[in-house]
């Protein structure tokens, strides 16, 4: 494996500018981690509390260092954490209602804060918004509306001649910059302290577990089926079951092929160069005189009824599951099908006669 | 040819199909590929570190968690269901289609940070459906409860998918047009993007009627004598009133 990753910091592609603040988004989000071990750590004799700590301490650490440690250490502790998820040990914990948890210092602070509304009542106290009534929206909607902003601003800025990030950091950037806004005004707002914040996020972190690192994990896996070749051995398995004189039979290869192959990989951007140049070139266009651009265009969104239904997409699929509590860890795929199907095959239909409309 | 690449791939289906903790079937697959194509152990681990060093983007959405609980804590949850009470004509499927149509036309026109999972739908977005659900039917049902739910994040991600792919910047396009171009044909991105437009209106054409027939079911679960406002839909005698409400 080539060390490609040093050319992360080779100024011919990117600006240092860009990489520092990146890196800070990063020692940021890995701190935020390390913040919720350490809270699991202190309350470690509850059930699960030691796997959550071990398991955000770990990736907190990579996170952070993912550039300057080995690549072979990090690698190590990312299949240490999935161990830890995978033996089943992490537990939600301070999404329980009770929050009767004291080694936090927790149910302390969170009285304070509500005990000038609620009293000394430490569940989730809606009377508190009483006083801040549609106000408490504004935080919530800054996260978008500055993300948005920042990424205009970033682009501004590039045109200008300072070229400070490229697209996809813009919005990586404006959104981490969105969040620490919207927490500083929350908590002023609320009148907590960040730690407040913190130990809140924990909870959902918590609620959110491992889920939250599988989109990771999956394109991961993603790149090493890159890798080792994986696409060209189903693109090739595929040509040799289709009847390719059949303009029928090809449409049905490279749609379903996309969103099968979608499936797989969690990623029809990974899907896309392998199918088309395994079916969408050598015979929809070379053979049967398909227009490339919107055999193109409705191909990828042949994938995307694939995205909708495979558990490989998490951060769509799984990771919503989790964040709405859902019990069916599947639930949004569910909910998504009887969307997906139908829209496939409304693509098959739209490839079969728009690519084809000339000729 | 060679079959050894597709190690993993049966490793992921029959991991998922035995419903199997997806962290660890998704580390064993990468493991068993790279190994089954002869990459050597040391190699291997630096592949997987370096996959994650370079998709650690994907986790940023964590820091939003901080104001979202923070938020939450304070009641944001229970406010969005309040607010939602206060529009008039406001039913779960009528918040999900014009959150839909919102999230499809921002998606189209560049706008793709408008909504998230993490930043709009677990604290504005559900608490709104459910909220609308609740003023029809009272306590809602948790099966109802949860499909509500459910439905919500998959609205979001079909306005999404089938939003973006307009937007002639987004990275699909550009990928698009990158692989054809490697291939020596020459596209325009603007092609491209209004290629998308007719699947993007069928997303929404299916989406919406089933975002109706949510809103048709509920009706037919609160009591006759509460419908306070009848539903402008015509109630179809055929519907399956006998099927499970909630069919996923």
């Amino acid at each position: 494996m080539p060390r490609e990753r040093a050319s992360i910091r080779d100024t011919r592609y990117l600006p240092v500018a860009a990489v520092s603040a990146m890196s800070l988004v990063y020692a940021l989000l890995g701190a935020f981690m390390l913040f919720n071990a350490l809270a699991n750590w202190r309350r470690r004799t509850q059930v699960g509390a030691l796997a959550n700590a071990g398991f955000w301490g770990l990736l907190g650490v990579v996170v952070v260092a993912a550039d300057w440690l080995p690549l072979a250490v990090v690698g190590v502790a990312v299949i240490v954490a999935a161990g830890i998820a995978a033996s089943g040990h992490m537990r939600a914990l301070s999404a329980d209602p009770s929050r009767a948890d004291p080694a936090m210092g927790l149910a302390l602070e969170t009285a304070a804060i509500d005990a000038p509304v609620v009293g000394t009542s430490p569940a989730r106290a809606p009377a508190a918004t009483v006083t801040l009534g549609d106000r408490i929206f504004i935080p919530a909607l800054l996260i978008p509306a500055i993300t948005v902003a920042g990424v205009f601003g970033f682009k501004a800025a590039g045109r200008a001649g300072y070229a400070l990030v490229n697209t996809q950091q813009a919005t990586l950037l404006a959104l981490a910059v969105a969040c620490v806004v919207a927490a500083g005004v929350a908590s002023v707002m609320t009148r907590s302290g960040p730690r407040t914040a913190l130990v809140e996020g924990g909870r959902l972190l918590d609620a959110i577990g491992w889920a939250a690192i599988l989109p990771l994990l999956l394109a991961m896996l993603g790149s090493v089926f890159a890798e080792t070749g994986v696409g060209d051995v189903v693109a090739e398995l595929m040509r040799a079951w289709v009847p390719t004189e059949s303009r029928l039979a090809c449409v049905l290869a490279y749609a379903l092929g996309m969103a099968l192959f979608t499936m797989l990989m969690g990623n029809a951007f990974a899907a896309f160069p392998v199918l088309t140049a395994g079916i969408g070139l050598p015979l929809l266009v070379a053979q049967h005189g398909a227009d490339a651009a919107s055999l193109a265009a409705i191909g990828m969104l042949s994938g995307y009824c694939g995205t909708l239904l495979t558990p490989m997409a998490a951060n769509y699929n799984l990771v919503p599951a989790a964040l709405l509590e859902l019990p069916d860890r599947y639930g949004v795929i569910r909910a998504q099908v009887a969307t997906a199907l139908p829209l496939l095959a409304c693509n098959i239909a739209l490839m079969y006669f728009i690519p084809f409309r000339g000729t | 040819m060679n079959l050894w690449p597709l190690v993993g791939v049966l490793v992921v289906i029959a991991g998922f199909a035995l419903r199997l903790n997806p962290m660890g079937v998704v580390v064993a697959a990468a493991i068993a590929t790279a190994l089954a194509v002869g990459t050597t152990p040391l190699a291997t681990l630096e592949l997987v570190g370096d996959a994650f060093a370079k998709n650690r983007f994907l986790a940023i959405f964590v820091l939003a968690l901080p104001v979202i609980g923070l938020l939450e804590r304070h009641g944001l949850r229970e406010q969005a269901e309040r607010w939602v009470t206060r529009l008039r004509g406001a039913t779960a499927g009528r918040v999900l289609i014009a959150y839909h149509a919102l999230r499809q036309i921002g998606a189209a026109v560049g706008l793709t940070s408008i909504g998230g999972h993490a930043q709009t739908v677990r604290p504005l977005l559900a608490p709104m459906v459910e909220g609308a659900a609740k003023r029809r039917l009272g306590q809602l049902p948790e099966p109802l409860r949860m499909h509500l739910r459910a439905m919500s994040a998959a609205t979001d991600n079909v306005a999404l998918f089938f939003g973006e792919d307009i937007f002639i910047a987004f990275g699909a396009v550009l990928l698009m047009q990158a692989f054809f171009a490697g291939n020596g044909i020459v596209l325009e991105p603007l092609a491209i993007a209004l290629w998308g437009i007719p699947t993007a209106v069928c997303a929404f054409g299916i989406h919406a009627l089933r975002l109706r027939r949510l809103d048709r079911r509920i009706a037919e679960l609160a009591p006759a004598a509460d419908r306070e406002d009848p539903s402008p839909e015509p109630v179809d005698p055929t519907a399956d009133a006998a099927r499970a409400r909630v069919d996923p």
